[in-house]
């Protein structure tokens, strides 16, 4: 039988405000446990929440950024439920009328663009951290985490493989850091995602039972937690069973999902509105304050690139992957808007390969674009050849040389032979010493065309323009 | 002295005829004496009282003292307090000592008063006659048979016994203003939002207000300008101009139009309250004041609304009281379940569990809709009785509690009985708007029987003026039990 992969994730994005949302303690990772934990945070008696207005205009943000609806009133509800990392035996989540409704993301799998559309994304508090190592068989409880704030974001089930879960999760990934409401540390679970999987015949319009895999913190746990989940649907149905409804967990190291708590186990959660806070009403002039500040977003910027600097739509999409990469390539670009192309081969190709081999991101680039875009010019003009031009990159790159471009050309010999009468006598020169490999040519042999452009250019050490190279030969031999 | 109103007391001070040391003293050895019998504090701390007192004498010898500074002011056990145990009439918090002060202690220390205890109450302020308190009954200082009424009625009995000249209360569903009524003093519930809610531990958040309790109305105003304003910790405390409560007290009654619920006057109410309501209101025709009937047709739904929302929210307020980060934890337990089970089990009474069970139940899945959703509804609807009530008069008046104080026990085994207690305090509880309860005389076996006052949202000052103004010409506030 064919089958139909349904996926729909639900995303936890820690927001990068300064202090908790319902308190003044700081969110900082890595401190001392408890040491970032408040009255507030502690729920001792009598305390009470204040909503944080960081908070709250960054997941407006997230919601201008997908087109989504921004509810106003917005309502906070308790989710009720007992575990010792969650003081208050509620957290304040929202439950009717989340801050954000629909909206969609774009993605592009290969050449295909599609449009995962979301369902919500609401505010929550982050729970603290139980600590079950080294406190001789009893547990700690660490709540500097308690109260961080968090903006779920749920989407439909609209993926349809491991591969489209993936692209959603990228560019969501991408487009919170764009916007600057989460740092995206998926170490530090900045950025955690569970995933909602179900299969169903091919054809088959109703949804099969789904099960949530909890807490995948990198983008390959999430593909490889899809693709054993799917399997092992797959293998029950075929083998004539049902799924059971139930949360599992992804196993890293055993690369295999296992039931974490059925249905029949889940909480009743008693969701009600939080006597604590009041609505939260967002008037039109605060969200056209937020459109203001808010950056050109990746997709118009993809568009723009694609429009404006003539770049498939594969360039433009890697070239907006993070809005530090597409600076980047704007800055080189903007002193040659013609040579677009050539800008983003350079990036995505020797500029991305070197950040990969060094680990580092492109705002340590040691090149810094207006030197690449200098170089580039170098090229475009014929002062290097692409290959030279590897090496003045090199040089830049290593800071060798901290010398302008010109200046590093120079000292290094680099400069292309572009003088027509000069390669004219060179040519002349390689012809006169291989008289064999041109009857060979003459006589069909094509490949000894290119052991002379070969000679040519081992005569100039490279620097002569192999296009100029080719042209004269190809006269001369004609 | 003890008879003396704040007024009188600041007087003492500023003329230096006593110290807030010695006025401090002074109610120390009375409640020293008296409490035992009445049972009306958790905690007494000469200590820290007397220290105050000594900072609170700086202050009236450099001129630097403003109303209440050195006046001895009794702390419903309620409110956090920072060093001080904070117990809220529940084995649960037996052992909590509060880090931090409640928003209300901060404004009565800025003002330079005493904190002469922490007083007595119904155990997480769930209860009508303060006999749910994990410490014990509190005693009615009229009768000791009797009960104070509940659940300030720790607060209520300490200033009607005496032992403290002004106490604070709590109100979620009266029980600021029946306690008051049955104690024969004066007491306020003001408009929700106006008392910063931080600090006080929460029974139902959306309708716990705090409020004061005093002898008379002009008390009940000096001690508002301390505990209102603003507080930004507190996201439903309202952000209005600072007023001054006392400015209104002098305002004739004249052309006053009190608004009888037809309502209240119907059934359920014992004859003698209904005397003694006859008779005030007699007085208040005297003073000027006109009355006409209106209507609060949905009043008779206020206590089984109140009964839903107020343990709804108590259920999920009470979760934090689980044994793991403080208060009361069992001793042996075999696992996280069974540590939860066994503190939770211990740390609360009866009357408590009930609510957390009636709380639970209705905001099940497959309950929410049919009791919290519709009992919303019904909430909105008592509101806008009020309103409407409102657009016919300017004060709505009639018995604080159906009946004078019934005697301890009687009605402990019968949560229905008791709950009825509250059957005129709680539609204004659940509409926020203000009430009060002032002493109007006595009823059967000599018990006092308690006028209550309705206003308009923000209408304190006008329901202290018509307080005040029955007050100036009638002495049922300075009578006092003779102990």
């Amino acid at each position: 039988m064919q089958w139909e992969i349904v996926i729909g994730l639900e995303v936890h994005t820690q927001l990068s405000t300064q202090s908790k949302i319902f308190s003044g303690a700081s969110i900082a990772y890595g401190a001392m446990p408890n040491t970032q934990a408040c009255a507030v945070d502690l729920a001792l008696p009598g305390v009470l929440p204040v909503l944080n207005r960081g908070a709250v205009e960054h997941a407006i943000k997230l919601g201008l950024a997908v087109g989504a609806k921004i509810n106003s009133p917005s309502i906070f509800a308790r989710k009720n439920y007992f575990y010792p990392d969650l003081p208050k035996g509620y957290q304040i989540s929202q439950y009717e009328l989340p801050i954000v409704e629909g909206g969609n993301i774009c993605i592009q799998v290969g050449e295909t663009e599609k449009y995962i559309r979301l369902t919500r994304a609401h505010l929550e508090e982050d729970a603290g951290k139980s600590l079950h190592e080294d406190f001789h068989g009893m547990s700690g409880i660490d709540l500097n985490r308690a109260g961080t704030p968090l903006l779920e974001i749920v989407s439909e089930p609209d993926m349809r493989s491991s591969a489209e879960a993936v692209a959603y999760a990228k560019t969501l990934h991408a487009l919170v850091r764009w916007i600057g409401i989460c740092d995206g540390n998926m170490q530090e679970g900045s950025f955690r995602c569970d995933a909602n999987v179900s299969v169903r015949p091919r054809g088959v319009e109703k949804f099969g039972t789904r099960c949530e895999i909890k807490n995948l913190n990198s983008f390959r746990f999430l593909e490889k937690a899809i693709d054993f989940e799917v399997d092992r649907q797959i293998d029950i149905l075929e083998d004539g069973g049902t799924i059971r409804q139930e949360t599992r967990l992804y196993d890293a190291n055993k690369d295999e999902t296992r039931t974490m708590r059925s249905k029949e186990d889940a909480n009743d959660y008693r969701y009600f509105p939080d006597p604590d806070l009041l609505p939260v009403e967002i008037s039109p002039a605060w969200i056209d304050q937020l459109k203001s500040v808010l950056p050109e977003l990746p997709q118009a910027r993809r568009a723009r690139y694609i429009s404006e600097y003539d770049l498939s739509a594969y360039d433009a999409s890697v070239l907006t992957s993070s809005r530090e990469i597409a600076d980047y390539f704007e800055a080189v670009a903007k002193q040659l808007p013609a040579q677009a192309k050539l800008c983003a081969n350079w990036i995505m190709g020797e500029i991305s390969a070197r950040l990969n081999k060094e680990d580092m991101d492109i705002t340590a680039c040691p090149v810094p674009p207006e030197k690449l875009a200098a170089l580039l010019a170098r090229i475009h003009d014929g002062t290097v050849s692409g290959k030279a031009a590897k090496t003045v990159f090199e040089c830049m790159w290593s800071g060798e040389l901290d010398q302008d471009v010109d200046a590093i050309i120079e000292t290094k010999g680099l400069k292309q032979i572009s003088d027509n009468s000069a390669i004219e006598k060179l040519v002349d020169e390689v012809l006169a010493a291989n008289e064999q490999q041109v009857a060979d040519y003459r006589n069909g042999k094509e490949k000894a065309f290119n052991a002379l452009v070969g000679q040519v250019m081992k005569a100039t050490k490279g620097q002569a323009n192999p296009t100029q190279v080719n042209a004269i030969l190809k006269k001369k031999l004609s | 002295m003890f008879n003396d109103s704040l007024k009188q007391l600041s007087k003492r001070l500023a003329d230096r005829e006593i110290s807030s040391v010695e006025l401090t003293t002074e109610f120390l050895k009375r409640i020293k004496q008296l409490n035992p019998q009445y049972n009306a504090f958790i905690t007494v701390d000469d200590e820290k009282a007397l220290a105050q007192a000594r900072i609170a004498d700086q202050k009236i010898a450099t001129d630097k003292a403003i109303p209440l500074t050195g006046i001895p002011v009794a702390q419903k056990d309620i409110f956090c307090a920072k060093g001080w145990l904070t117990t809220c009439g529940s084995k649960m918090l037996s052992n909590f000592v509060s880090p931090y002060d409640a928003c209300v202690i901060e404004r009565f220390n800025q003002a330079g008063a005493v904190n002469i205890g922490k007083t007595n109450m119904d155990e997480f302020a769930m209860g009508s006659s303060n006999e749910t308190s994990f410490y014990g009954p509190v005693r009615n200082p009229w009768d000791v048979a009797a009960v104070p009424g509940g659940s300030s009625g720790g607060s209520a009995c300490a200033v009607a016994a005496r032992m403290a000249p002004v106490a604070t209360g709590t109100d979620t569903g009266g029980s600021i203003r029946q306690p008051a009524a049955l104690c024969g003093i004066s007491g306020i519930k003001p408009t929700y939002g106006t008392v910063s809610r931080y600090g006080m531990i929460a029974f139902a958040s959306s309708l716990d207000q705090g409020g004061p309790m005093a002898k008379s109305a002009e008390d009940l105003a000096l001690m508002l300008n301390v505990m209102t304003g603003f507080d930004a910790r507190d996201s439903t405390s309202l952000q209005r101009e600072t007023e001054d409560y006392m400015r209104n007290l002098e305002k004739p009654l004249s052309g006053l139009r009190i608004g009888l619920p037809k309502e209240y006057f119907a059934e359920g109410m014992s004859s003698d309250v209904e005397k003694a309501v006859e008779q005030a209101l007699g007085e208040y025709r005297k003073l000027g004041a006109e009355t006409l009937e209106v209507s609060l047709a949905n009043s008779s739904l206020s206590i089984p609304v109140y009964y839903v929302l107020a343990p709804a929210e108590a259920s999920s307020n009470l979760s934090r009281f689980d044994g793991v980060r403080y208060g009361h934890r069992a001793k042996a337990y075999e696992n996280l379940g069974d540590m939860y089970r066994k503190s939770r089990a211990e740390g609360f009474g009866a009357e408590v569990k009930r609510r957390i069970l009636i709380g639970t139940y209705v905001l099940s899945h497959g309950y929410y809709d049919a009791y919290y959703i519709k009992a919303q509804k019904l909430r909105r609807l008592i509101a806008e009785d009020f309103k409407r009530a409102f657009t016919h008069c300017d004060v709505i008046m009639g018995p604080t509690a159906p009946t004078v104080a019934f005697d301890i026990g009687e009605k402990s085994s019968d949560p229905i009985q008791m709950y009825l207690s509250d059957i005129y305090t709680s539609g204004a509880s659940l509409a926020g708007l203000p009430g009060m309860s002032i002493p109007i005389g006595f009823g059967e076996k000599n018990r006092p029987v308690g006028l209550h006052i309705v206003g308009n949202y923000f209408a304190e000052a006008r329901m202290l003026n018509v307080a005040h103004q029955y007050q100036l010409v009638t002495d049922w506030h300075q009578q006092a039990p003779d102990l």
